[in-house]
């Protein structure tokens, strides 16, 4: 089997838009859920506090339950690496994120979870956020090998040109032909990884 | 060409590259803790698979822990149950774990460096995003998420992109009162918190240079906060004999080995970065956050800035920062009265931290509405400090002496704000909520600006007291 079935190629589902940038994960999942050994039930909890706080929150509003495709703005996702974040998006119901920038941790874990985060300009996200706002029923279509994204209630049917579309691997494909990769070298000494450096004999009484 | 520490530790790690054009990069330490890796445990029994390398994997307790009392089994059943399954975790997979037995449990993100784990030319992975702090001993260590801990305990390996590298130059000599976490403060406000996405950092140039190994650690923690998933200082001299004698150093004529691979892994001169910043050390002064994420902060003396000031695409932060903090644009910072101090965390935990903070201390009392607590990093620190007597300071000057953690970095323990309460915390964050209360409030600063603050009650400028 190719690694390359792997490949999540399109989502598609109602949009929903959280304004603002520098999101941290903190915000997406406070840490007091992370006390948990299960991420059974994170969903509901996703922006917990800022639920809370308020009313108005995208994720409080019925007309956004059940939406797929999150918006976001600029560095979404930033700080602390938990994947207690990503995870609640997910048992939320998120299955793509169109963003600015994100946090590299957070979208590293996107990527582990199958949820594919692509990267629009200021420009197409406010007019992204702005069409959902306007028609929230109406459903987004998210392209990765074409990347971009489409909302079908714009008159022109713009195109949000994204970039940053890498392959989107289950961890399963990643890690089963890692193992396979790795095991004649388990028959070597401690440091032989080191051989790609050429020429030089590898310390072998130290880590690397 | 000549080469960057970047490109040849990762070239050393490469076990292939991905047709997705990552690199499967090979782990040479992981490190572990009781938050992040009971899922990932959970998975490798389902896929019945083993701990591939339990050589290079070890584990510690900091982020559920309490630091007041430690009697097994905790007041806070979720601990108490966090814990159990890290024991169990652990012993099941053979893995090493410092726990309070051992005399060695602290932030992992302590003990990696303190026990000599952490070393040049290697790269690290640990469940945490404050890994980049291992980059001080010139490593290229970064934070991954639960299911790619998974992949690390199973094949040694992560799928990794290769980032692009950007230098960071700290040109100049610090004044008095300005320490290592007022230059990182700096460096993230000059640079912002996106800056870094996609790069890693090199610190260098003269005020690097002259660090101390515990303020590199300080220096490269902070990285993640401007964006960048690692950040290192090539190993020199100093970090030589800082890890001289370290328990999991090599030792002996293995040192000496050892010595000449950590040299030749530093950048060469020439080398080419993606990008150069330059920042004057001389013009840093004691920085204070006064927003809602490490880049917004001024220097002591300043005021704090209008939205106006910034790029309209940040204004709306800028105004969420402001009524979050109740704060009013103009306003000074100094002067605004805190409820809480707090001096710990990974980013602040370490000896010479608690060494700044005593020596402020030692000036006063902390004042009568704030709650002051010092948090050693580690228990090695916690037994170091005692034996200088900085307990007995900070003691008799009102704070409490806690035992190890994370504490109120993140307020997963009983260690949070309540309600609106304003904290002056050594620690890395001030995001919403970070502290534990969901309405709490953070000013970052060093901790000798936090023991100034504890005995003023309002944050005050340290080189005043320390004149």
């Amino acid at each position: 089997m190719s690694a390359t079935d792997f490949k999540r190629r399109q989502v598609s589902g109602r949009g929903i838009p959280v304004a603002g940038n520098d999101i941290d994960t903190d915000r997406i999942i406070p840490a007091r859920f992370l006390k948990a050994v299960t991420f059974e039930g994170m969903g509901e909890h996703a922006f917990e506090d800022a639920k809370k706080q308020n009313p108005e929150h995208p994720f409080n509003q019925k007309v956004y339950q059940g939406a797929s495709v999150l918006v976001v703005g600029q560095n979404f996702g930033c700080g602390s690496s938990r994947e207690h974040a990503p995870q609640a998006l997910m048992r939320w119901g998120i299955r793509a994120i169109i963003g600015g920038s994100f946090g590299e941790i957070f979208f590293g874990n996107c990527v582990m979870l199958g949820i594919p985060c692509l990267r629009a300009s200021q420009e197409d996200i406010e007019w992204l956020q702005r069409e959902i706002g306007r028609a929230p029923q109406t459903p987004v279509t998210v392209d990765v090998e074409k990347q971009e994204c489409v909302s079908a209630t714009a008159s022109s049917r713009r195109r949000s040109r994204t970039a940053r579309g890498i392959s989107w691997w289950g961890g399963r494909g990643i890690r089963r032909r890692s193992c396979s990769r790795l095991a004649p070298r388990s028959k070597r000494r401690r440091g032989s990884c080191r051989t790609s450096r050429g020429g030089e004999s590898p310390p072998i009484d130290f880590l690397f | 060409m000549a080469r960057t520490l970047l490109d040849k530790v990762w070239e050393a790690h490469t076990v292939r590259v991905l047709p997705s054009g990552q690199t499967q990069l090979l782990i040479g330490l992981h490190l572990i803790h009781e938050v992040t890796t009971p899922q990932a445990f959970q998975m490798l029994k389902e896929l019945k698979l083993k701990v591939r390398m339990p050589e290079r994997t070890f584990g510690t307790l900091d982020h559920i822990i309490p630091t007041a009392d430690q009697t097994r089994p905790y007041a806070d059943p979720e601990a108490e149950e966090m814990a159990q399954h890290m024991y169990r975790n652990m012993k099941e997979f053979g893995l090493p774990l410092f726990d309070m037995a051992s005399g060695k449990q602290g932030i992992v993100h302590v003990i990696g460096p303190e026990l000599g784990l952490s070393q040049p030319g290697m790269t690290i992975a640990c469940g945490d995003s404050h890994t980049s702090t291992h980059g001080a001993v010139g490593a290229i260590a970064f934070g991954i998420g639960t299911t790619q801990v998974r992949d690390v305990l199973a094949t040694q390996c992560l799928a990794m992109a290769k980032p692009k590298l950007r230098q960071v130059r700290v040109e100049g000599v610090l004044a008095r009162g300005v320490y290592a976490k007022d230059v990182i403060l700096a460096i993230i406000n000059q640079l912002g918190v996106k800056g870094g996405v996609g790069y890693a950092y090199e610190y260098a140039g003269p005020v690097i240079e002259r660090m101390t190994m515990e303020e590199r650690l300080t220096v490269c923690n902070m990285s993640i906060e401007g964006g960048a998933r690692c950040g290192y200082v090539n190993p020199d001299a100093t970090t030589i004999e800082y890890l001289r004698g370290r328990p999991y150093a090599p030792q002996s004529a293995a040192f000496d080995r050892a010595t000449a691979w950590w040299k030749s892994v530093a950048t060469e001169p020439g080398a080419k970065f993606d990008d150069v910043a330059r920042i004057d050390g001389a013009a840093i002064e004691p920085v204070v956050t006064w927003g809602i994420n490490p880049g917004m902060s001024v220097g002591v003396s300043q005021k704090i800035p209008a939205p106006e000031s910034a790029p309209e695409t940040e204004r709306p932060t800028f105004r969420e920062a402001l009524a979050h903090m109740g704060f009013q644009a103009g306003q000074p910072i100094k002067g605004a009265r805190i409820d809480v101090a707090f001096v710990g965390s990974c980013t602040n935990g370490r000896l010479s931290d608690l060494r700044a903070a005593a020596e402020v201390a030692k000036k006063g009392k902390v004042a009568k509405h704030v709650r002051a607590l010092i948090v050693p990093g580690s228990q090695q620190v916690a037994k170091a400090a005692e034996a200088e007597g900085l307990n007995e300071i900070f003691l008799a000057a009102g704070f409490q002496w806690r035992k190890a953690g994370c504490s109120m970095c993140l307020g997963m323990n009983d260690d949070k704000l309540q309600g609106r309460e304003m904290s002056a915390s050594s620690s890395n964050r001030n995001f919403i909520g970070r502290q534990g209360s969901p309405t709490g409030r953070t000013l970052l600063m060093s901790p000798a600006m936090v023991a100034a603050a504890a005995i003023t009650g309002v944050v005050t400028d340290v080189r005043e007291i320390l004149k």
